[in-house]
């Protein structure tokens, strides 16, 4: 067991943060620290055109093989690259569930062909995703859809019937990965199948929901008879549920160090105001920084014994482990805390909307974390749902019984 | 970047595990908890001879192994997942440290080897009757007399001070009220003037002591370190007993946990394992959050101890990384020791079932060098001052 990086590790790194200093400048100065969760409806033209920046610089994706356009990085590399691109500022990634989450669960589990197909558009920043999972009635229990894909001989497609919701950044994807019934007097986790569609098509209409924070992340997505070509199943017609979670594992990835440093950014915001503003004297105030300073910290922690675990037993199919299990429900957590003590060293100041607002909703930064950080704990898996998980997976409780 | 355990760490873990369950069985722990010595001198002869542990992170040059603190901590892990009652952690954790980070040659010649071979025991005194930490705390003085210094006061919640051989201790100059004006020094427990008596406490796995000196001479070949250079010393021996105990508090956290977990599965109420309710899962669901978090709040912070022992470049934030792993782990502990004995319920509040000794250890080393509002006060100095 030992912490720090090897001398070729730092010379990367050095690489790395060259890199970022000579090209996050000039036209992308004003995207700087901005884009990350609660902040993610601004700036997408020029996130955008950064996603393309980087992935011109071979910065994106960097964890996958070389063979599809990664460079094959080790799990120390992506961590440095995390790092420095947090530090220095770098946007939040128009193409994250992409690379975080279409990537590896094609990887995984794609043919050929759909890696043939799929990752170049990822790394090159060409091609956006977003994620189909939730819909109305299918929400902690995600096994639940009611999505149909039927297949049709005659146009050789899947057509797919149905609503999904939550959807985050559906109005900028080019593409959705969905799980949906394929067997239609199947129930819960057997018969669905896991498919990739294109958002550009009649067939798909997308209807943003208007959250507590007045903007619009999430979507709501009606599919009308909206094809998928035969090829663009994952799998076959019945390991929907199978893929689908492999890729809820991958979810607790590299990535969410990046998360950590954002988090960072934003609990070092706090510190400053507490200590210009008269909160530093306050001891309830400074116990609760330093309990979020801890909490930071060990999450950081966690997310290296979780990556270092997963690259010594070389494991790549999303298989949580028992560290990995309890990631969603601590980083939320910590996070929702976070945007309360923010409100709360602003103190009366917190009720004060951004600059300018006028008859505008216009939230400032800190206040919209906090607003945006309510979803942290519902979102991906609910506290209690992660709760379950826990007991289940990890500790080997058993389930409730069916009513 | 290995954040895990090698191979050869594994083993230590394995070995060790498999020890205490025989040394360390609750039969043997309440057997030894209600004497005054408040160990078994023959488990202690096996673990210094057979096993070889207070050898463990001392260096090859006075006789020990020169593993690291990443090996002490695993050890120390299963010390407190088992309530292992020893004079362990005080002979090594405190006083073995005290000599490698204060000591002279000579002195480390001395008294480490002894330390290495389990012949002597020792621990460390420096606080006074309050609730105060570091050099703060210290309220025994000495006065100088030619090349000696002439000691009186008192010292309370020494660890195993009623029973080792030899005490490391902190003392202030007569007259100062701050932290440069104090002194290390080693201590004979037979000293002429040294008074000590234990003192019963709550948790009867880990004894405590108070010691009086009255006029007690120390000569100068028995200074540790510089005089009233100690106190930048003692924070640093405090520190690498917080990982220590933070160490312990883990082995504890996670063992109360699988605990409840198993009884959970066991005891059936309304017809069906009370695991299968919601409001059990959910508990131990937050529980195991509380263990997993603390692992790597300790991993992290003995990696960090031995490179502060190697002299590497993470060194200077050992004091941040005990502060977190000491805070984090004694709220963790006793959350979930007190969730535990809600678990079990009825039984969980007898004498006859071990969760009371966990929850019991829980409490006397939350408080002891600090607990977690003590610490995190730490860390908001560093942030915010």
């Amino acid at each position: 067991m030992k912490l720090g990086f090897s001398q070729q590790d730092e010379l990367f790194r050095n690489e790395v943060a060259n890199w970022l200093k000579q090209n996050l400048c000039g036209e992308f100065e004003n995207i700087r620290f901005r884009g990350g969760p609660g902040d993610e409806h601004m700036f997408h033209e020029e996130r955008l055109a950064w996603e393309k920046k980087l992935a011109q610089g071979g910065w994106t994706c960097i964890g996958w093989p070389k063979y599809y356009g990664g460079r094959d990085c080790p799990i120390s590399q992506q961590v440095i690259f995390n790092e420095e691109y947090a530090r220095a500022g770098g946007p939040g990634r128009v193409g994250h569930i992409g690379e975080g989450l279409t990537g590896p669960t094609l990887l995984a589990f794609g043919s050929e062909q759909q890696k043939q197909r799929f990752l170049p558009g990822i790394v090159s920043g060409n091609e956006l995703w977003c994620q189909g999972y939730s819909e109305p009635s299918a929400g902690s229990d995600l096994a639940n859809v009611k999505t149909k894909a039927i297949f049709d001989k005659n146009k050789n497609k899947w057509l797919i019937n149905g609503q999904k919701v939550w959807t985050s950044l559906a109005h900028e994807a080019d593409w959705c990965f969905v799980i949906a019934r394929t067997d239609p007097h199947s129930t819960a986790h057997k018969g669905l199948g896991f498919f990739l569609l294109s958002m550009h098509q009649p067939g798909i209409e997308v209807r943003p929901i208007t959250q507590l924070t007045g903007t619009s992340e999430f979507n709501e997505v009606f599919f009308d008879n909206a094809e998928c070509d035969a090829d663009c199943i994952v799998g076959e017609p019945g390991d929907g549920w199978k893929v689908a979670m492999g890729l809820l594992g991958f979810e607790r990835g590299v990535s969410t160090l990046g998360q950590q440093m954002q988090f960072q950014n934003e609990l070092n915001q706090v510190i400053e105001i507490a200590k210009q503003n008269g909160s530093a004297n306050d001891p309830a105030i400074r116990q609760r920084i330093a309990d979020a300073w801890i909490g930071l910290k060990i999450m950081r922690y966690n997310s290296l014994r979780m990556l270092s675990n997963d690259s010594s037993s070389g494991k790549s199919d999303g298989s949580l482990q028992k560290e990995a299990m309890i990631y969603k429900l601590y980083w939320a957590t910590w996070h929702r805390n976070m945007g309360k003590l923010a409100m709360d060293v602003l103190g009366a100041e917190s009720e004060i909307l951004a600059e300018g607002a006028g008859e505008q909703y216009l939230l400032t930064r800190l206040q919209s974390m906090y607003l945006f950080t309510r979803s942290d704990t519902i979102y991906g898996g609910t506290n209690q749902i992660q709760r379950n998980i826990i007991a289940e997976r990890a500790l080997g409780m058993p389930k409730e019984p069916k009513v | 970047m290995e954040f895990y355990f090698t191979e050869e760490q594994e083993m230590i873990r394995e070995s060790a595990d498999a020890f205490l369950a025989d040394v360390s069985s609750s039969e043997a722990v309440r057997k030894v908890m209600a004497t005054e010595l408040g160990y078994d001198f023959e488990v202690w002869r096996q673990i210094a001879e057979d096993m070889v542990w207070p050898a463990l992170h001392i260096p090859e040059a006075y006789g020990g192994m020169g593993l690291g603190y990443v090996e002490l901590v695993a050890l120390l892990e299963k010390m407190g997942k088992y309530l292992l009652c020893s004079p362990f952690f005080s002979t090594v954790c405190l006083a073995a440290n005290a000599l490698l980070l204060a000591g002279n040659e000579k002195q480390k010649q001395e008294v480490l080897s002894k330390i290495a071979t389990g012949s002597i025991t020792a621990s460390l005194a420096y606080s006074g009757k309050n609730n105060l930490h570091h050099a703060e705390a210290i309220t025994c003085t000495y006065q100088k007399d030619n090349e000696n210094f002439i000691l009186s006061g008192d010292y309370h919640y020494v660890p195993n001070g009623h029973s080792v051989d030899l005490i490391i201790i902190a003392a202030r100059e007569h007259g100062s009220a701050d932290s440069d004006a104090i002194s290390l020094f080693l201590l004979d427990a037979s000293h002429k003037g040294l008074t000590r008596n234990y003192t019963p406490s709550m948790d009867q796995t880990k004894k405590q002591a108070h010691l009086s000196l009255n006029h007690v001479t120390i000569e100068n070949s028995n200074l540790l370190g510089f005089e009233k250079q100690g106190a930048p010393l003692l924070e640093k021996i405090l520190h690498l007993a917080n990982i220590a105990v933070a160490a312990e508090q883990l082995g504890g956290t996670q063992k109360v946990l699988d605990l409840s977990v198993a009884y959970s599965k066991e005891r059936v109420q309304f017809n069906r394992p009370i695991a299968s309710f919601q409001a059990i899962k959910h508990k131990a669901a937050d529980m195991m959050i509380k263990a997993e978090a603390a692992k790597s709040a300790v991993y992290y912070a003995a990696c960090i101890a031995q490179d502060f022992f190697e002299r590497g470049e993470l060194a200077d934030e050992l004091a941040e990384a005990a502060s977190i792993a000491k805070a984090y782990c004694s709220d963790a502990y006793f959350f979930n020791a007190g969730c535990a004995i809600q678990i079990f319920g009825g039984v969980g509040f007898t004498w006859e079932y071990d969760v009371q000794l966990y929850f019991k250890r829980a409490k006397s080393s939350e408080t002891y060098l600090g607990n977690g509002a003590v610490h995190r006060e730490k860390i908001a100095r560093i942030l915010l001052d």
